[in-house]
């Protein structure tokens, strides 16, 4: 069937229950053209900050023959499909990197290896939960970008009204954290007005597994391991905690009244005791809620070793991309160490003349990440925040990612599903995680055939 | 021996004049005709085969037979999401009926202030689906929404509309009375057609305001209760945005919370198509509710023979 046919097949499926849709791809006159000149165009990425700006311009300072068209906009994978299905795909395509495995394994991505050899990349610079992430069967088929991390944060005005510190805070023991949240937790009738320990179930699962010393997916990425009692003990924890604040309904009603982007956030409102998060809330607390009684501690596991979880985005190359070498040559200024430090540079600038203390970046690049603190950050003298800015480069090499997977987003899926049905009380742990199991298994079967 | 045959009655010959009058229709006809061709037929078609195929977007479709529509038939997710699609079917189409016609039978006797309260009647119907979806996130917060807080106001602790599954179609349906003001307005022009002559004589007749609203109102309003029928039964059985915004709209929305309750048919097939690039699968989806459709459509066509009436009938 040629391309057109599959194309317009392609739209026939939502001519017949949706509106329509349309693809965008990297332009007709996208030429090939040598090592760095011609078209080259993305996809799912913009101009959001000065971060993405300031690379951006590197990379046009230093290849003016490359004629740059960044089609801004979160990754969509309809849009992605529509491109690729129409034969016009973007050159690059600018995505979360957990959608990579499934990307990968379908063909409609490139592998790097020839690109990681050609512009002389150094994959040892990225860290290794962000590198397990764009490597399939042993092959890299992306560039890791960010670097998120979670960590625990802490309202320690609320703690001390409790009577307690932040380091009496361990969530290392299981077996009191229900005794710990019912002393935090505020709730009065059918009302919860106050969360004692957010879990973060279903996104965290994973970190809580880990540390209950259980991987949901193999390493490879093609094994479920979701009825592992681990990590059925892991879900039971979680959402005996939300169970304690008054159920799921009242737990989410009140945790989506929240605004963690504002001055009006959950920390400054004192509707939060003690929450895992990524890493990025502290650049908004730093710039809404300066003066917030503000601890950060790092997830542990029931040891009380340092655990976290990595995710973040990644550049990748599509198959057929008609300027791949432009392609690779912008991947690699993209995240380069310094280019990372060029829009660091921008950032604590921009911080600096709005008055406000530059809490650092956290890329995936270690490299980066070193001279970024090194040279260009300088603690801000608010001991909290200085002290969480260490706490989470602490954190950054005890990371570990969810594994490529081929079938990434039925396996995210199956295991969301199953934390839904435990939370609605529709099912226990052990018979959600056994269904969620079957399930990702025949993806995980039918994506390796 | 030679016959002549005279022509036909009934097929005379079209005048040069008419030739060209139709010429020219199928003229000002074509782009309606080509886009139909392009954009509907073609996929259609298309989709059509794909629907027998192994297809992932991004390889070259496999020829499986009818292995689709068997997985269709045996998925449990599948008869999940036909089934919750078909409950709000069954809920919101009457419903939506029913209070667009109060409404209606009252914005009739508004008189001077008619034109304002339709503008006021048919300006949700403007706001984007996205923005309801959002909009009623906020308004079915179990503590701090409006619709709990007035319902606290009585004396009665809300639900969970959003989480607990038995509420959350309830939730949906609530919403979906948001844009209810297309029904009004059609409701509204066909009460104001219907002859006043009509009512006096059934008034001279001694009929009373029940006995005139069955017996004149209704089969007099009755195509256009019919056309919201159809109208309101395609659209319910392809119900996408709203809830897709309210509970799968982005991954930090999908990663949150959402319910097997609130899994309708088109926002499965859509995972199915683009989420897990499972192609042929979701065109034998699409098809299967392309059947759906056109079977309930065309009992509701047949029954209208008996209850429908159009103006410029005998009967």
């Amino acid at each position: 069937m040629s391309r057109t046919v599959r194309a317009t097949a392609f739209a026939g499926v939502l001519t017949l229950a949706l509106s329509g849709c349309g693809g965008v791809g990297g332009g007709s006159d996208a030429g090939g053209g040598t090592a760095t000149e011609g078209a080259l165009s993305t996809m799912g990425f913009g101009f959001s900050d000065e971060i993405a700006i300031t690379r951006v311009d590197a990379f046009k300072r230093d290849h003016p023959d490359v004629d740059l068209k960044v089609t801004e906009g979160a990754f969509d994978e309809q849009q992605f499909l529509s491109a690729v299905a129409s034969g016009n795909p973007p050159d690059l395509v600018y995505m979360d990197r957990k959608l990579i495995g499934t990307y990968a394994k379908r063909g409609s991505i490139q592998p790097l290896t020839d690109c990681v050899k050609k512009q002389d990349i150094n994959l040892d610079q990225y860290r290794p939960a962000a590198r397990a992430q764009v490597t399939l069967d042993g092959t890299v088929y992306g560039i890791p970008e960010f670097s998120t991390v979670r960590v625990v944060y802490l309202n320690e005005g609320l703690l001390k009204k409790a009577g307690m510190t932040a380091d009496q805070v361990n969530l290392a023991d299981w077996a009191a954290l229900p005794g710990l949240n019912a002393k935090l937790a505020t709730v009065s009738g059918n009302r919860l007005s106050r969360i004692g320990i957010d879990p973060k179930i279903p996104e965290f699962l994973p970190m809580w597994a880990k540390a209950n010393g259980a991987d949901m997916l193999s390493a490879d990425g093609r094994t479920a391991r979701l009825d592992d009692p681990k990590v059925i003990e892991a879900l039971t924890t979680g959402a005996n905690l939300i169970q304690q604040q008054g159920g799921w309904g009242r737990f989410k009603s009140f945790r989506d009244t929240f605004d963690f982007f504002g001055a009006q956030n959950p920390l400054s409102k004192n509707q939060i005791v003690a929450w895992p998060m990524e890493e990025w809330f502290l650049n908004q607390a730093a710039k809404n809620t300066p003066t917030a009684e503000l601890v950060v501690k790092p997830f542990v596991d029931r040891q009380g070793k340092p655990l976290t979880q990595s995710a973040g985005q990644a550049w990748v190359i599509t198959k057929g991309a008609k300027n791949p070498d432009a392609a690779c040559a912008f991947v690699k200024q993209m995240t380069a160490t310094d280019t990372w430090m060029a829009a660091a540079k921008a950032r604590a600038d921009a911080r600096k003349s709005a008055g406000l203390p530059f809490t650092g970046i956290y890329t995936a690049n270690a490299d980066a990440d070193k001279k970024i603190f090194e040279e260009l950050y300088q603690p801000t003298g608010n001991k909290r925040f200085d002290d969480a800015v260490a706490t989470i480069r602490s954190v950054q090499d005890a990371a570990f990612a969810m594994p490529a997977s081929p079938a990434g987003a039925e396996f995210d899926k199956a295991y969301y599903d199953a934390v839904n049905r435990v939370l609605a009380g529709q099912e226990q742990p052990a018979q959600a995680l056994r269904r969620a199991q079957q399930e990702a298994t025949a993806a995980l079967d039918k994506a390796a055939k | 021996m030679a016959t002549v045959t005279a022509p036909a009655p009934g097929r005379r010959r079209r005048t040069p004049l008419a030739r060209r009058e139709a010429r020219w229709a199928y003229l000002f006809l074509a782009p309606w005709i080509v886009g139909f061709l392009v954009f509907y037929a073609g996929p259609m078609i298309a989709s059509l085969w794909l629907s027998f195929t192994e297809y992932d977007v991004i390889n070259p479709p496999e020829y499986t037979g009818l292995d689709n529509y068997r997985e269709l038939m045996s998925d449990p997710a599948v008869a999940r999401s036909l089934g919750n699609t078909v409950y709000y079917t069954a809920l919101h189409v009457p419903l939506v009926m029913l209070i667009s016609l109060g409404l209606a039978l009252l914005l009739k006797r508004v008189g001077r202030l008619q034109g304002f309260f339709r503008t006021v009647f048919y300006l949700p119907v403007m706001t984007p689906a996205v923005a309801v979806g959002i909009l009623f996130l906020l308004l079915l917060n179990t503590q701090d929404g409006l619709i709990n807080r007035a319902l606290g106001l009585v004396g009665i602790d809300g639900p969970s509309w959003t989480t607990d599954p038995h509420w959350v179609m309830p939730g949906i349906i609530l919403m979906s009375l948001w844009s209810l003001g297309s029904t009004v307005i059609i409701y509204l022009a066909a009460l104001q057609n219907v002859p006043r002559d009509l009512y006096e004589a059934a008034s001279i007749d001694g009929a009373g305001a029940w006995a005139r609203f069955r017996a004149v109102t209704l089969p007099m309003i009755s195509g256009a209760l019919f056309f919201t029928l159809i109208v309101n039964t395609i659209a319910s059985l392809q119900m996408f945005t709203e809830v897709y915004t309210m509970y799968f709209g982005n991954r930090e929305t999908q990663n949150s919370f959402n319910s097997d309750a609130a899994s309708f048919y088109v926002i499965h097939l859509f995972q199915e198509a683009f989420q897990f690039l499972h192609m042929g699968f979701a065109s034998a989806m699409a098809w299967l509710l392309f059947v759906i459709i056109l079977v309930i459509t065309l009992v509701q066509v047949k029954l209208s023979n008996r209850f429908v009436y159009y103006e410029g009938e005998d009967q």
